[in-house]
């Protein structure tokens, strides 16, 4: 059984209102860090915690924090990433739903920590019942003294705020989301200057994500080494996953860093293995802009080592052999699923949600989806698979934002992966819209 | 004042200076082509991506290449860089692949568009491009769109520069001219085609690489190569009047900023002298523009003619 740090009282019921979060213990943690902990203090636990960024790209937050610029009389400013709409991606969901309080409280700290007087949670617009849920519970943080002015007598005044976007997946890019917030057109920012020096109005700023906000309270708490005393190397503390696709129990599941895939995909507590009894085809560990992994690999690297949830461990193969463990949206696919479909899926949502400011992204992603598409729909040609490797290989690395990459290598890894998938659509057009592959090349060997 | 070392050839720039100004200080060859980035538009740049060079060492300091290949419009220069361009066939590669994206929706009408000729993307299609395309499927088509009585938008040759959009933010006090929608469905827009109200709203034609804002009073009149330009001057109360007028015989077929080597105008021109005086009387003629020699314009150009040894 994991230890449960963020969720450990998401099951409580009336855990989202004040009352009963705090008679669980919340808020524990600011009386601490205003009692008896000094700013410098909380960044310090941070650090030794090895909280890494649990938005997707995994950067330590310590570190991150210690980026952030001070110049004397320029507001500083901390926004919450809460726009969570990676395909596959659901896990800030839960936390909000079920403990707004615990990512307010994550946000006091963290503002404390760095010296911020203003945050905004920016939400992502279709979660429309759950911005009143934050709503509510900022009024009870309001009423019962934890925002505001001079929190429990300190010399510490901070105020929060809640602003939805508008549906677009690249403000949560977060150079994005501060120009949506300013009121502009979410396109990303050209960098340097990185947020930590020139964000929101010029000012300093710092973008987290929800859960790495919320992680903040289990290490004031607690402590960042009992935090960094969980989960293997590098990859310290709990990751939440949000596990979806043909397995028995789809859900939220907080795990401690370092869990093999195979325990998580099997075993009753997590997953609860495949649905219907199906075999295993292929999981993307970290949300549809991770590569794609087949059965094998995502259970073993290519070295033969048990594969892991943590980080290095997904990524150990690089591209070739490796993926990513992203922002923890973990898609399984069973051996009805066809690749080529689900590429193509893919790749229609990174078409749909570029913002076309840059060439490659703008024009490439609608390229790669339209030639997926005639794959897909049995009109494609051999040289089409090249194409899109090539395709994919001219985007990436290529953009202004890493839209552009995660649109380029869930393609990549597909073709790489599943190459003879893609060709069985060609030379059989008309099976392949019937059938799967896999099923299809049974039929053969029988 | 900091060191950069561009293709080999080393030059000294004041800190802060871009990549791409620095190679132009250098010049020649070594420029690297910008289709979205204009020294007189603040903000612009980043977006085009065919600016990309290699930074093989980031500084005297930090000895590291970067990681990436970088927009050399947008990235500063450090003292001791060193920058490859046109001698690292990875940038070459990939600037072919930006061309490429350019022109997957590009409907590829120069036969019958204005800016043949002096546009932008042709001279970089021509150098940097291939001579067939890979995409096979329908390019994306839009609406003529007459943005006031003189401003034409053929937005299905527009490359989403942006240029325009800076240069109508920057003139106007109202944001009425931006861009609408997203990807690759994003079109250049007037919000519901009203026209820019400002004197100089005509620059947006000078300041568009290609040809998807069109000056409709010279619409179809003549080719540019055609035409003779001159620099003349004329004494304007809104701006400096000073223009280069395109002629043909003694009739001024159209009014035009002064544009450098790079496409930029070296100053903004009022929609007066632009649309309307195109008299031989309203201006006085300076002297022939300078064109560069290897635009198709200078077939009819006369600079150097003095040199010329038959
Ligand atoms: C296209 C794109 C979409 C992103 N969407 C999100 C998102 O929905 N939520 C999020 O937390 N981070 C998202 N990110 C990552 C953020 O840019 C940023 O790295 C993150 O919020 C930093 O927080 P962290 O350090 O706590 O992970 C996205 C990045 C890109 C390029
Ligand atoms: S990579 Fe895509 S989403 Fe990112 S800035 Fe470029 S066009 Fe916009
Ligand atoms: S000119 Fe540099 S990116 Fe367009």
């Amino acid at each position: 059984m994991s230890r449960k740090l963020l969720l450990e009282h998401a099951e409580v019921p009336g855990i989202e209102t004040y009352a009963v979060y705090r008679k669980q213990g919340g808020y524990r943690a600011v009386e601490k860090a205003l009692k008896a902990l000094t700013p410098e203090n909380v960044l310090d636990e941070v650090k030794i915690s090895g909280l890494r960024g649990r938005g997707g790209a995994g950067f330590p937050t310590g570190m991150k924090w210690s980026f952030l610029a001070k110049p004397e009389g320029t507001p500083r400013y901390l926004l919450c990433n809460a726009d969570e709409s990676e395909p596959g991606t659901f896990k800030d969901r839960l936390l909000m739903e079920r403990l707004p309080h615990l990512l307010i409280e994550g946000m006091i700290l963290s503002a404390y920590a760095l010296g911020c007087r203003t945050a905004y949670i920016y939400i992502r617009g279709e979660y429309k019942w759950i911005i009143k849920i934050l709503e509510r519970a900022i009024a009870e943080a309001y009423a019962n003294g934890w925002l505001g002015e001079r929190i429990l007598g300190a010399d510490f005044s901070f105020d929060l705020h809640v602003t939805p976007g508008a549906g677009a997946y690249i403000c949560g890019e977060e150079t994005a989301l501060i120009e949506s917030l300013e009121g502009k057109r979410g396109n990303p920012r050209l960098k340097p200057p990185f947020p930590a020096v020139s964000g929101l109005w010029g000012c300093p700023t710092l973008v987290n994500n929800v859960e790495s906000l919320c992680a903040v309270v289990p290490i004031v708490n607690d402590g960042g080494e009992a935090f960094a005393a969980i989960g293997v190397g590098r990859s310290t503390g709990t990751k939440l996953i949000s596990a979806c696709g043909n397995i028995n129990k789809p859900g939220v599941y907080e795990i401690e860093l370092g869990l093999p895939v195979e325990e998580f995909i099997y075993s009753d507590e997590y997953c609860g293995g495949i649905k219907n009894g199906k075999r295993l085809k292929a999981v993307v560990p970290g949300g549809s802009s991770v590569p794609i992994l087949p059965a094998d690999l995502i259970l073993k690297t290519a070295a033969g080592e048990d594969r892991l949830l943590s980080y290095e461990s997904l990524a150990d193969g690089g591209f070739v052999s490796g993926s990513m463990l992203g922002s923890g949206g973990f898609i399984v696919y069973d051996e009805d699923q066809c690749m080529v479909r689900n590429t193509w899926n893919f790749s229609r949502f990174y078409h749909h949600e570029s913002c076309g400011q840059c060439s490659p992204c703008r024009e490439g992603t609608g390229w790669l989806e339209k030639v997926l598409h005639r794959l897909e729909h049995g009109h494609g040609r051999m040289h089409d698979i090249d194409l899109l490797v090539d395709i994919s290989k001219k985007i990436e690395g290529n953009t202004i934002c890493p839209l552009g990459d995660a649109a380029a290598w869930p393609v990549a890894s597909a073709v790489r992966h599943f190459r003879d998938e893609f060709e069985w659509h060609v030379l059989e057009p008309q099976l392949s819209q019937q059938r799967n592959f896999g099923l299809a090349m049974e039929a053969v060997a029988v | 004042m900091v060191k950069v070392k561009i293709d080999g050839f080393e030059t000294e720039v004041p800190e802060g200076t871009s990549i791409l100004n620095a190679a132009r200080q250098i010049g020649g060859d070594l420029v690297p082509p910008a289709m979205c980035y204009y020294t007189k538009l603040k903000g612009s740049g980043g977006k085009c991506r065919t600016c990309m060079v290699r930074v093989a060492q980031s500084s005297e300091k930090d000895q590291r290449p970067m990681p990436k290949l970088v927009a050399s419009c947008s990235t500063p220069v450090q003292d001791g860089m060193v920058v490859e361009n046109i001698t690292n066939p990875a940038v070459l590669e990939a600037r072919k692949a930006v061309v490429e994206f350019l022109l997957i929706n590009h409907p590829l009408d120069c036969p019958i568009c204005d800016q043949a000729g002096e546009c932008d993307l042709q001279n970089l299609a021509f150098e940097h491009g291939t001579s067939k395309t890979r995409y096979e499927e329908e390019r994306r088509t839009y609406d003529k769109i007459d943005i006031g009585p003189n401003i034409q938008l053929h937005m299905d040759r527009c490359i989403l520069c942006y240029r325009c959009v800076y240069t109508a933010d920057q003139l106007t006090d109202k944001r009425v001219h931006g861009v609408l929608n997203r990807g690759d469905a994003s079109e250049i827009g007037t919000y519901i085609q009203n026209s820019i109200e400002n004197d100089f709203s005509g620059n947006v034609i000078d300041v568009c690489p290609v040809g998807a804002l069109t000056d409709k009073t010279f619409r179809f009149k003549s080719r540019v190569w055609f035409l003779n330009p001159f620099d003349a001057y004329r004494n304007c109360p809104t701006c400096s009047g000073k223009v280069v007028v395109w002629k043909f015989g003694e009739a001024i077929y159209r009014v035009t900023g002064r544009k450098d080597q790079y496409g930029e105008v070296e100053e903004f021109i009022c929609n007066t002298c632009r649309f309307e005086k195109k008299a031989p009387e309203d201006w006085t003629i300076e002297g022939p523009r300078a064109i560069d020699r290897h635009s198709v314009i200078s077939q009819n150009h006369y600079e150097g003619f003095g040199d010329l040894k038959i």
